[in-house]
């Protein structure tokens, strides 16, 4: 992680601002996020948060700024945009089919043939391995959806996001409606992706998780920046501070190490 | 990353005799169809005890050419709830399509087989155009095929006009559905023995060729016990099935129309890509979305199939009965076709159900049409039958379905 400031991000968003109506979402947003790095995208409600994603997503294309994604200036018009780039986004409703099982759910829309009928055999193949790679464990890849913990279908969802050459995922709120063990088995999720070379950003409330996850934290309030901070070195006193604003004004003092990055590489 | 290990609900399926499996499978009431094969069992001993007529040869070759139309019917209304949806204008469909194939071929003297493709297309147009309403508009399918229901009746009205009945008089239309293949083909029962060891050569081996690949590609597969099981079932249906029709005057075309018609469309709904579409439409039409289904074209490609289905079904049922008439589609037949999609097991709320429950379905609401009349019971008695078993029938698939997700926890 450390040597990511020397390294081209492979996100990173250039005074990015949105505005819906009569409501600036988003002013002058400066981000980015590294290979091999977890991010944790934070602030509190209203902050901008998931207007930032969504930018990134295609969902709602920003109306200044610029987006870049590995060295390249990009334009992130639709969805699929976001999806040629390689970049997936997992939110909290999962978008899965709870009828289906495991295989056909990761292969959704992308499903394989042997001339005309599915080759189940090929897809079921694929699947074990894909869910052997990220160790996420499922009582078999043929169970329904439905029968799953909440745990294991948010481990199916972020394995499709990153299933199909996916350099970023994006997770909103992963852990949200989960209990501890389950929450404990998605972050392990999550280190594994970041293990295997991806960027991960992730929204979360939860402090604790993000604290155990998360390699940097870029904070927004009110649809601004207001600060980057590595989590080493930095409390969740701090981080709470940067959310609520109270610390606005001088909040590059967050910690010196992510100061720095973030003089190295915004303009 | 494994917590579930440690989850009690887990371990106890595992492990245990292959009878405490069973019956943990059978606390959690993922039963298929057994309850309703179960129920249709009883149904018939019933039947035979009142009337020991009920299980001839004669009587059963009658049953199976009575539900081959309604079953048919039934199979569109499956595709139409996989979706989640319904299509209260089955009935009517049926009814006007088989009319419009009776005025022209009698009236307008066109070919049998060319009037036949003509009910067919009209059925497919009329499909389409409700399909398409319901996606455009995002109307509720229940108002559209209300208003539908309605209308194609006035349309079946209109197209018979005046004489309000058309006799059909023509080789290939009366043939379809009322020809039985050991008493009016030459051969026939060969034939029907042919195709049956044929179709059991072909399911046995696509299943022993999957177990083959998964074995090879390292995958779980099936044990040699459990395979033999299930090709030994669909050989006793199958032999038992044309030794009794064989027995009387042989397996009635309707029939075989009816089970190709199952065997299309098991293998588009379980097998294809636009099969998997249509579950993943039914299961959630959103995720469907976003994974880049095109849930529209699914949605107006169902509705026609569906109505295409109605169409045949009606051409079947006037086949039979030699005419189509103002009640033609009309009277129970809507009924008894979302009754027979739903008694067989699959579920109002989409995304649950195969197109084999259009045959348990209708084998149900047949076999209990067919017995109360050897009985002489008036039909106020078979409706409230026929209802108490629907009620049943949904009763065990809420059930199911509430264990189901409280079991997923």
């Amino acid at each position: 992680m450390p040597e990511s400031s020397s390294r081209v991000p492979i996100l990173e968003l250039r005074g990015v601002s949105k505005r819906f109506g009569a409501v600036q979402a988003l002013s002058n947003v400066n981000f980015e996020a590294y290979a091999g790095e977890v991010v944790g995208l934070v602030g509190d409600n209203g902050a901008g948060k998931s207007t930032l994603i969504k930018c990134v997503a295609g969902i709602h294309p920003a109306d200044d700024g610029e987006i870049w994604f590995e060295g390249q200036r990009v334009h992130i018009q639709n969805p699929k945009d976001a999806a040629d780039l390689g970049i997936q986004t997992v939110y909290q409703d999962l978008a899965l089919c709870d009828n289906l099982d495991v295989v056909a759910n990761l292969y959704l829309g992308r499903e394989q043939t042997s001339r005309l009928p599915l080759d189940e055999v090929s897809m079921e193949k694929r699947s074990l391995e894909v869910l052997r790679d990220l160790s996420v464990s499922i009582p078999s890849v043929r169970t329904i959806i439905a029968s799953l913990s909440g745990g294991q279908r948010q481990s199916v969802a972020i394995s499709r996001a990153v299933m199909w050459n996916s350099k970023l995922v994006i997770l909103d709120e992963p852990t949200a409606a989960l209990g501890v063990l389950q929450s404990h088995q998605v972050l392990q999720l999550i280190k594994n992706l970041r293990q295997q070379g991806l960027a991960v950003i992730v929204i979360s409330h939860n402090l604790a998780d993000i604290f155990e996850v998360v390699d940097r934290i870029s904070i927004l309030y009110l649809g601004r920046n207001n600060g980057v901070f590595n989590v080493h070195g930095t409390s969740q006193e701090q981080i709470v501070a940067a959310i609520t604003g109270a610390e606005f004004g001088n909040n590059n003092q967050g910690s010196a190490p992510a100061r720095q990055r973030k003089g190295g590489s915004s303009r | 990353m494994s917590t579930m290990v440690n989850d009690p609900r887990l371990e106890s399926e595992r492990s245990g005799n292959p009878l405490q499996r069973w019956f943990q499978r059978f606390r959690q009431s993922d039963l298929g169809p057994l309850p309703i094969v179960f129920g249709l069992l009883i149904i018939w001993l019933i039947f035979q005890r009142t009337n020991d007529k009920f299980l001839s040869p004669l009587n059963l070759t009658n049953l199976m050419a009575q539900i081959a139309a309604l079953g048919t019917i039934a199979v569109g209304a499956v595709l139409i709830l996989l979706l989640g949806e319904v299509d209260l204008s089955a009935g009517s469909v049926s009814g006007l399509c088989a009319a419009v194939m009776a005025v022209l071929n009698v009236k307008y003297g066109i070919p049998g087989p060319i009037a036949v493709l003509a009910g067919l297309f009209t059925g497919l147009a009329i499909g389409l155009f409700q399909g398409f309403w319901v996606t455009r508009f995002k109307i509720p399918s229940f108002i559209v095929t209300l208003a539908g229901l309605i209308g194609w009746v006035g349309a079946l009205l209109y197209v018979l006009g005046e004489t309000g009945t058309v006799n059909l008089r023509d080789k290939f239309i009366v043939g379809l559905a009322s020809t039985f293949l050991k008493r009016d083909v030459p051969n026939g029962e060969l034939y029907s023995w042919l195709v049956g060891i044929l179709f059991i050569i072909i399911y046995a081996a696509s299943f022993i060729w999957e177990r083959q690949r998964r074995k090879r590609a390292g995958l779980q597969f099936r044990s040699i016990g459990g395979l033999l099981f299930q090709i030994a079932v669909v050989v006793i249906l199958v032999v038992g099935m044309l030794l009794i029709t064989n027995a009387d005057r042989g397996l009635p075309s309707a029939m075989v129309f009816f089970i190709a018609v199952l065997v299309i469309f098991d293998f588009l709904t379980q097998r294809t890509i636009f099969g998997r579409h249509v579950y993943a439409v039914g299961g959630n039409a959103e995720a469907a979305r976003r994974a880049s289904i095109n849930v529209p074209f699914v949605r107006i490609a169902v509705f026609g199939l569906a109505s295409t289905l109605a169409a045949f079904g009606g051409i079947l049922a006037a086949s039979r009965l030699l005419a189509v008439n103002q009640s033609s589609g009309g009277s129970d037949l809507l009924l008894n076709v979302i009754a027979s999609a739903v008694i067989g097991g699959t579920s109002l709320f989409g995304g649950r159900g195969t197109v084999w429950s259009a045959l348990l379905g209708a084998l149900v609401i047949g076999s209990i049409s067919n017995g109360m009349d050897l009985l002489a019971l008036p039909s106020p008695i078979k409706f409230m039958i026929t209802g108490g078993v629907l009620l049943v029938a949904v009763t065990i698939e809420a059930i199911s379905r509430q264990r189901r997700e409280s079991a997923g926890r």
